[in-house]
């Protein structure tokens, strides 16, 4: 969403070889109207944006911003478009690809990650407001070779399956037995909805927790 | 996303400023809406004034109730221990609304801000008056399953999708606000609005204006003792209303010596029920006053082809909300 490649001037959309005069003005006039009724339909800034074809031109020069937080103990001062979430700035500059990238709209919970201690969705944090706070993702957890034990719980109870949620999963459950909502198999379901497993390895996921939680008392 | 330009600001003055200087600018909170709406290309700001830095984050007790700082968020409020002690219908609310992570970014002026969830106005390939004035309104030839009974007009059928708000209109809270001529208060019942010809309009705050705090009145805790929040949707957790229902009642012994009654899912603003309220004043608290009450409650309600469900979910929530807080 934030580094969409472009497809300005220097970079037209190729039309295949076999197509003849009459589809090439057919595609060109679709082109055409589908532009004007988007500009129908769109505020002012984006239609000002596709009249000049800014959006890329803008984006070069917009002014990127000093950054500077640390992650799983490292420290790190990068610079960041605006627009870049905390989620892209973790997967595509510092190159910790374990937060998952699902819905990207806050809704599935799978680039969950702790900030200051406290669990949110990256997917929906701007990477500059994050100035000077300290991040804890998947990658943070394990000493070493050594697990973190919720994450020797999730293998020891097959708490997934394709593992796509599972960084997500993982980083809630850790962030859920600190917050003390333990004490009922319908307290763990209640405060880990905002991860989605469409495997539906939800009951290993409540044994894996249940265990962490039981091994701390 | 569209590209933007950012400012973070330290003081009030300084966001109100940038709002006055440039009309394209929004506020940034916790985000979990607005850069949401961004990525839909439904907001498209262009340049995001970031007032999460701004000292209003506290939750005090003052000689008026307590005054939420508008910047607390949802998590924070709803744990905070004079909360649950005073005001337990809030963290209720709060706690039935989104995801755990989500309430940990969304703080307490951005949930009153939230934009309606109706499908129609997200998708930008479709008509919505509240996101393109004059563009017509395509919930209401269209699947409105999740739209208002109450207050609705031809050009807007969408909801408020706020848990929070239905408690806060419910405890009579007090919205302070901060724009460039200087201070005022709201009443919450006021902040949020009715769509009428206007539904690009969610509430009454001016665009300069900024929220400080949130006041719950000290006379709401006489409904400390017997509050529930009950919440109808389509799964177990973590959806938006089809139907809420807020119920805070003070007792003596099984009379209701006063009770505060709000909806949520059924208008475009949290609906207070003030004609069963006052029915219910100085009434038994039995199923036979609850009915009575429910049925004055949906007096003038209207609705659309998908949505006539809630004719009868609506009154039946309230009952089971009156019985559940008065047990």
């Amino acid at each position: 969403m934030s580094t969409k490649p472009g497809k300005g001037p220097g970079n037209p959309e190729k039309e295949p070889a076999s197509d003849g005069v009459l589809s090439g003005s057919r595609r060109d006039f679709l082109k055409q109207s589908s532009l004007l009724s988007a500009i129908a339909l769109t505020p002012g800034t984006i239609v000002r944006a596709a009249e000049n074809q800014w959006d890329e031109k803008f984006a070069d020069v917009a002014e990127k911003v000093p950054l500077t937080l640390e992650v799983n103990g490292v420290p790190y001062s990068v610079k960041v478009e605006p627009r870049v979430t905390l989620l892209d700035l973790l997967r595509e500059q510092l190159n910790l690809t374990g937060s998952k990238k699902g819905c990207d709209r806050g809704q599935c919970g799978a680039c969950t990650v702790h900030v200051n201690g406290v669990r949110i969705n990256s997917c929906l944090s701007l990477a500059v407001t994050n100035e000077g706070k300290k991040i804890t993702t998947i990658e943070g957890l394990a000493k070493g070779d050594q697990l973190h034990p919720m994450q020797e719980a999730f293998i020891k109870h097959d708490g997934f399956q394709c593992g796509y949620c599972t960084s997500g999963q993982i980083m809630s459950a850790v962030a859920l037995v600190k917050e003390g909502r333990t004490r009922s198999r319908e307290q763990i379901s209640e405060f880990m909805s905002g991860n989605i497993c469409r495997c539906g390895a939800y009951s290993n996921i409540v044994k894996a927790i249940q265990e962490v939680k039981n091994s701390q008392i | 996303m569209n590209p933007f330009q950012y400012t973070r600001s330290s003081a009030a003055a300084g966001a109100i400023q940038s709002l006055v200087k440039e009309p394209q600018a929004h506020l940034l909170a916790g985000g979990t809406n607005l850069i949401d709406l961004m990525k839909m290309g439904v907001v498209v700001p262009e340049r995001l004034v970031d007032i999460n830095p701004l000292p209003l984050k506290g939750v005090e007790k003052t000689a008026a109730g307590l005054r939420i700082g508008a910047l607390a968020t949802n998590s924070e409020v709803a744990d905070h221990p004079q909360v649950l002690q005073d005001y337990p219908l809030l963290s209720l609310a709060i706690n039935a609304g989104a995801s755990p992570q989500l309430r940990n970014m969304a703080t307490v002026g951005g949930n009153m801000m939230q934009r309606t969830r109706c499908n129609y106005f997200f998708d930008t390939t479709m008509p919505c008056n509240k996101r393109n004035p004059g563009s017509g309104c395509g919930a209401l030839e269209g699947y409105n399953r999740m739209h208002a009974l109450f207050g609705a007009s031809d050009h807007c059928i969408a909801v408020n999708p706020s848990d929070m708000n239905v408690a806060m209109v419910a405890l009579g809270a007090v919205v302070h606000v901060k724009g460039p001529k200087g201070e005022r208060m709201i009443p919450f019942e006021e902040f949020h609005r009715l769509p009428g010809d206007h539904p690009e309009k969610d509430n009454t705050l001016e665009r300069t204006e900024l929220i400080t705090a949130v006041q719950l009145p000290a006379s709401a805790v006489a409904f400390r003792k017997h509050v529930h929040y009950l919440k109808v949707r389509d799964r177990t957790s973590y959806a938006f209303a089809l139907v809420s229902v807020a119920a805070a009642l003070d007792m003596d012994g099984s009379t209701i010596r006063e009770c505060r009654l709000a909806m949520g899912g059924v208008a475009h603003k949290p609906w207070r029920l003030h004609g069963a309220e006052a029915f219910l004043k100085g009434k038994p608290a039995s199923e036979d006053t609850f009915r009575q009450a429910a049925a004055i409650a949906m007096q003038g309600a209207k609705a659309y082809q998908y949505n006539k469900f809630k004719l009868t979910l609506a009154p039946n929530a309230i009952l089971q909300a009156l019985q559940t807080a008065s047990a």
